[in-house]
């Protein structure tokens, strides 16, 4: 099979941001997203998801290198300085890179 | 005596501080608080179908000014006792000037427990203080930034200036407004008031009769998030903790005062001094964290739901009641 390279771009951050982040991402041209509820923690807190004001979500985005990078960096200058916020990226082969 | 719902909590509570493995899924959580917030709205609309607006409307103009008056009142008592910053202090009195739709299902069922009679269509008030609360606390943040801004400049000293609050009150609004909480408790008391008690008849089983054991099945689990906040206490200090236990009874007499001029019965200004007592831990965490990211949600939740709702649970409403009883 033919494959074509796409960035994955992770980000973990406060359930409260996900209609904002969703948002933000389909702006600066994002094609698709898949959010999944997390548990996790850190030094300076945990998150147990047990109830709504403390859940966390994992978003994931398959996009171009640029998109990947831009989305970052709102993500960061938005948010980073007061909502617990990490993200990632890794380089993916995708079968149909249209979609993405 | 306990309500026997009250011992759920302790359960919970119980679990939390031997470090049992107990937990409940999170899509129950969802469900019981769906549950309970539909089941509170509708039998309050039942009620209300009852009522004349010449009853009701005094009680509606009381509750969103209490509303909207405990954050302000609360707001300098945390900037200036509990020294706290702007941000924080209004998240704090964001999340008690709103109400714990919990406390206000425990406060009933001590009631009933109690046989005291109190005003069946109470849930309009729960609906009533959920939002206001928490309007006054983002202005109050707002108000605060606005202050800092202009000290800054004066100083002309800001290196890192935070950044600019951007929601509009448009999408704030929406959040608050249409929130889950506000949502299904006005949802619940249209249906229950459109339908009345024989229209809402063929649902009773499953919402009135089955409303006691949910209850205690929510009070499980927020025993074990109560328990969770336990541990953070001693990051907060003495004064955060002085603060969540003295506000709760402070603010109980304001209520149970409001109720005793609104002509309310005994039960009625038990119930009054129980919501003005009690503080939001889930609609206004929610709302807080979108528009006012600075504060530490923490904070707001620790004192909340770590002490001011199971002192409310505990010791708090049967003393609004014997406030009530004083008054009467």
């Amino acid at each position: 099979m033919i494959t074509h390279p796409k960035k994955l771009l992770v980000i973990i951050t406060e359930a409260a941001l996900e209609k904002r982040l969703i948002a933000d991402a389909k702006r600066l041209g994002a094609q698709g997203y898949t959010v999944y509820d997390v548990r996790g923690g850190s030094q300076h807190a945990t998150h147990e998801g047990a109830w709504e004001a403390d859940r966390m979500i994992e978003i994931k985005i398959i996009c171009d290198e640029s998109v990947a990078q831009a989305v970052a960096d709102h993500v960061i200058a938005q948010y980073a300085a007061h909502y617990g916020v990490s993200l990632f990226f890794t380089d993916v082969q995708v079968a149909r890179p249209g979609k993405f | 005596m306990l309500d026997v719902v009250v011992l759920f909590f302790l359960l919970g509570l119980l679990a939390r501080l031997v470090k049992s493995d107990l937990a409940l899924p999170g899509a129950l959580y969802e469900t019981l608080s769906i549950y309970l917030l539909l089941a509170i709205g509708l039998k309050g609309g039942i009620e209300l179908s009852k009522q004349s607006l010449q009853t009701v409307l005094p009680q509606v103009l009381w509750c969103l000014a209490m509303g909207l008056a405990i954050p302000c009142l609360l707001y300098p008592v945390l900037r200036r006792m509990v020294k706290l910053s702007g941000y924080d202090a209004a998240s704090v009195a964001a999340h008690y000037g709103s109400v714990s739709v919990v406390t206000f299902a425990v406060a009933s069922a001590y009631l009933q427990q109690q046989q005291v009679a109190f005003e069946a269509h109470a849930a309009l008030w729960v609906a009533l203080l959920e939002a206001p609360g928490i309007v006054a606390g983002i202005a109050l943040a707002r108000w605060s930034a606005r202050g800092a801004s202009q000290a800054d400049q004066a100083n002309t000293a800001t290196a890192n200036p935070p950044p600019a609050l951007k929601s509009t009150w448009g999408t704030l609004a929406h959040d608050v407004f249409l929130g889950k909480s506000v949502l299904l408790l006005v949802g619940g008391l249209v249906i229950g008031t459109s339908m009345g008690e024989a229209g809402t008849a063929p649902i009773a089983p499953l919402f009135t009769v089955l409303f006691k054991g949910v209850l205690a099945l929510f009070l499980l689990e927020l025993g074990l998030v109560a328990g969770a906040r336990l541990g953070e206490l001693k990051r907060y200090g003495f004064n955060l903790i002085a603060f969540a236990l003295v506000a709760p009874m402070a603010l109980a007499v304001l209520g149970a005062l409001g109720g005793k001029l609104l002509g309310l019965s005994t039960g009625g200004v038990a119930i009054m001094a129980a919501l003005a007592a009690s503080a939001s831990y889930i609609a206004a965490p929610t709302a807080m964290r979108i528009a006012v990211p600075q504060a530490n949600a923490a904070l707001s939740i620790t004192a909340a739901l770590g002490i001011t709702f199971p002192f409310n649970v505990i010791v708090g409403i049967p003393l609004y009641l014997k406030l009530a009883q004083a008054l009467a």
